[in-house]
């Protein structure tokens, strides 16, 4: 056996709990990370069903590895790092490998250019008309979740990795780049762009010019 | 007063949104940004419209790991890491 290596820091008293077989210690991780890890996989991999097999696969990696993990990041992001190589691995199994370092991002904007004047009108750049303001209620009603999860789903894999990451586990931009293979400039797109299109869905939803009806599509 | 190019269209503002929440802007550019906002009632709607998005974002729920699994995975540490 291995001796294990010495982890120092935030995670130091975690690590040595889970080494010594604290059953405590690890349901505590098992149940606060699996629910993100399934989320995450499922950005990556085709089905619910695979998403969950990668999860157990990272979760059996991560007990078996536990004494070489060296604290060179935080034992959070480690894990997620062990998710997402399997997750990787097992969509270019199931042929649904999605180009990552090699994405070439152009700066199209974000916001339909039409919400603006063009040139030769008044004040070309402003908005033709404001943006309107979310009524509080309109955001409280519960189907509002729905209309969050069904957009979330809808976005392309890389936009919905990024958006998981950031905004629903609360990585940070640099953890962000560290699991996905991106770059910083990369990542900030994808984030940038997941969240204006949020935004835009929550609009139409907010003020009834849909574009999505329940049930449609994949 | 401002330093590069200046920042007074509404489309461009809009761009920015996410590197302003994020922090990672010049403090000049941040400033301009403000500058903006503060005149303008559009972007203003904008920016907060986005921060609503990110709270109903963070405002979801995952499923939990199926209950079977998380046994399976409970005894699989139990067997792989004995305790010492």
């Amino acid at each position: 056996m291995t001796t294990p290596t010495v982890v120092e820091g935030p995670d130091a008293e975690l690590v040595t709990r889970l080494r010594n077989g604290d059953e405590t210690a690890f349901a505590t991780v098992l149940d606060g990370w699996s629910a993100g890890m399934l989320r995450l996989a499922r950005t990556i991999v085709s089905t619910d069903a695979s998403a969950a097999e990668v999860v157990q696969e990272a979760w059996v990696s991560v007990v078996r590895a536990i004494d070489g993990f060296e604290g060179r990041s935080s034992l959070r992001t480690w894990v997620y790092r062990i998710l997402v190589n399997a997750a990787k691995r097992r969509a270019v199994q199931e042929q649904r490998a999605v180009p990552w370092s090699s994405l070439e991002l152009g700066d199209e904007p974000t916001v339909d250019p039409d919400a603006f004047q063009a040139a030769g009108e008044p004040w070309p750049g402003h908005w033709r008309t404001f943006p309107e303001q979310w009524p509080e209620e309109a955001l409280l009603a519960s189907e509002v979740r729905d209309v969050v999860a069904a957009a979330v789903r809808r976005l392309p894999p890389q936009q919905r990795a990024v958006l998981t990451l950031r905004d629903i586990e609360g990585c940070t931009g640099p953890e962000t780049c560290a699991l996905l293979d991106l770059s910083e400039s990369n990542q900030r797109v994808l984030l940038h762009r997941a969240r204006a299109r949020l935004r835009k869905e929550l609009d139409e939803h907010v003020h009834g010019r849909s574009g999505h009806h329940e049930g449609g599509g994949s | 007063m401002m330093q590069g190019a200046e920042l007074t269209e509404c489309a461009a503002v809009v761009e920015l949104v996410t590197a302003y929440i994020e922090g990672e802007l010049s403090a000049i550019r941040a400033a301009e940004v403000e500058a903006h906002l503060a005149l303008c009632p559009g972007c203003t709607a904008y920016f907060e419209q986005v921060h609503q998005t990110i709270a109903g974002v963070r405002s979801l729920e995952a499923d939990d790991l199926p209950a079977p699994l998380r046994d399976d995975l409970m005894e699989a540490f139990r067997r792989e890491v004995p305790p010492r």
